[in-house]
């Protein structure tokens, strides 16, 4: 059988918090832009609906958030499942960064949908299959972030979190055919990974850009979760005194 | 892979494949109970009960709707392309209530089918187009019935 040991590295802290040192301010430049063009792009030069007018132009926002909401939750799952099997110390830390991201992102997707939904459906919230799936989704990533403190001991919170994580996956699918397997107010996928999207190009183009964007702010705020929830649980150890040392003497040279 | 760590994978795959079933079949189960409305094939076929609060849906046929001149009132048929029943409404109707449209009512449905909506959502569909266009499209289809 293969050698697990390069798997073992990519689990260590250290080397986590070292290699995204550098990546850091790069991903942030590249995030505002793509974010400041998408969304300029989409509110200011993508064209009005013919029946919403401009109040579609939510989706902008509405449609990125809750796609990475879902995606959140999948990476949520599988560093659950690595935690489970392999107990791995970024693991756990990837779960416990992972639930208020989350949890943020599908606040969003439910809060921009109401706001769309009162000057299009008539309503701000109907119990359908799809909205509904949504708010079940909210609780989850409350849950785990709820069990995050719930237990004494680090590793029975890390266990706990992990399979409620792994439970929560049948949602995922159930979300994302909701609409189709059941009648729903909520309309049915604009944009499918089988067929063309049914809105033009300047619609469509500016959308897929907003998405890129939030898949990048996801990265930037989770890998700035990861490192400060790594200098919290590591504080004891050599690597991380350095660093501490390190910036306090750049801060008190600075004040000189 | 050690035996504790395989262990623990079929574990991981115990608790994602048992839990999608579990919830697999409640779903299955309830389904008709998760549909947000009746569409007009279940009404037309007497599947939807009479009398109690309901919701029922489909596609407002075109040339259909009729407004009282001294109230509110809307009288429109709902269809799915299969059957149709007719709604009665009075208030305001959302927006994007158009013939041709989607909507999702609630209200009774009286004995003889007529269904008495106390309010009307209207469904979107997940298509989207610049006005010019639809005004393009508009165009040339009254060309080609004028020829």
């Amino acid at each position: 059988m293969a050698s697990w040991t390069w798997f073992h590295r990519l689990g260590s802290p250290k080397w986590f918090y070292e290699k995204t040192s550098r990546w850091l301010p790069w991903l942030a430049l590249v995030t505002a832009a793509i974010m400041v063009v998408g969304t300029v792009w989409g509110l200011a030069y993508a064209p009005a609906d013919a029946k919403q007018g401009n109040s579609y132009r939510i989706i902008f926002i509405h449609v990125p958030s809750a796609f990475l909401a879902l995606v959140c939750y999948y990476l949520m799952a599988i560093a659950g499942a690595v935690s489970l099997i392999w107990k791995m110390k970024l693991s756990d830390m990837a779960v416990k960064s992972c639930a208020p991201i989350g949890a943020s992102l599908t606040f969003i997707a439910l809060v921009t949908g109401a706001i769309w939904g009162k000057p299009t459906w008539g309503t701000w919230w109907v119990w359908d299959a799809r909205t509904t799936s949504m708010l079940v989704l909210f609780f989850l990533y409350l849950g785990v972030i709820a069990l995050q403190d719930a237990f004494e001991s680090r590793e029975n919170a890390n266990r706990a979190c992990s399979i409620l994580a792994l439970v929560g996956t049948v949602n995922i699918p159930i979300i994302y055919k909701s609409v189709d397997w059941w009648n729903t107010l909520h309309q049915g996928a604009t944009i499918k990974f089988t067929e063309a999207p049914s809105m033009p190009p300047e619609m469509w183009q500016p959308l897929f850009l907003m998405i890129i964007g939030f898949y990048c702010f996801f990265a930037l705020v989770f890998i700035m979760a990861m490192r400060s929830e790594i200098l919290q649980r590591e504080k004891g150890t050599r690597w991380v005194e350095l660093i501490v040392k390190h910036r306090l003497n750049k801060l008190t040279n600075h004040d000189d | 892979m050690k035996p504790a760590r395989r262990q623990r994978l079929f574990l991981v795959l115990f608790i994602v494949v048992g839990s999608s079933v579990t919830v697999g079949l409640v779903l299955f189960a309830l389904s008709e109970n998760i549909n947000l409305f009746y569409t007009p094939t279940k009404i037309v076929a007497g599947e939807a009960p009479v009398g109690k609060q309901i919701r029922g849906g489909g596609i407002v046929v075109p040339g259909s709707v009729i407004r009282a001149p001294d109230s509110l009132k809307v009288t429109f048929d709902v269809t799915d392309s299969a059957s149709q029943f007719t709604m009665v409404y009075t208030g305001i109707l959302p927006d994007l209530f158009a013939e041709g449209e989607g909507v999702v009512a609630t209200g009774r449905l009286d004995k003889a089918g007529v269904f008495y909506a106390t309010e009307v959502l209207a469904k979107h569909d997940e298509n989207y187009s610049p006005p010019e266009v639809v005004d393009a499209i508009k165009q040339a289809t009254e060309a080609k019935q004028a020829l």
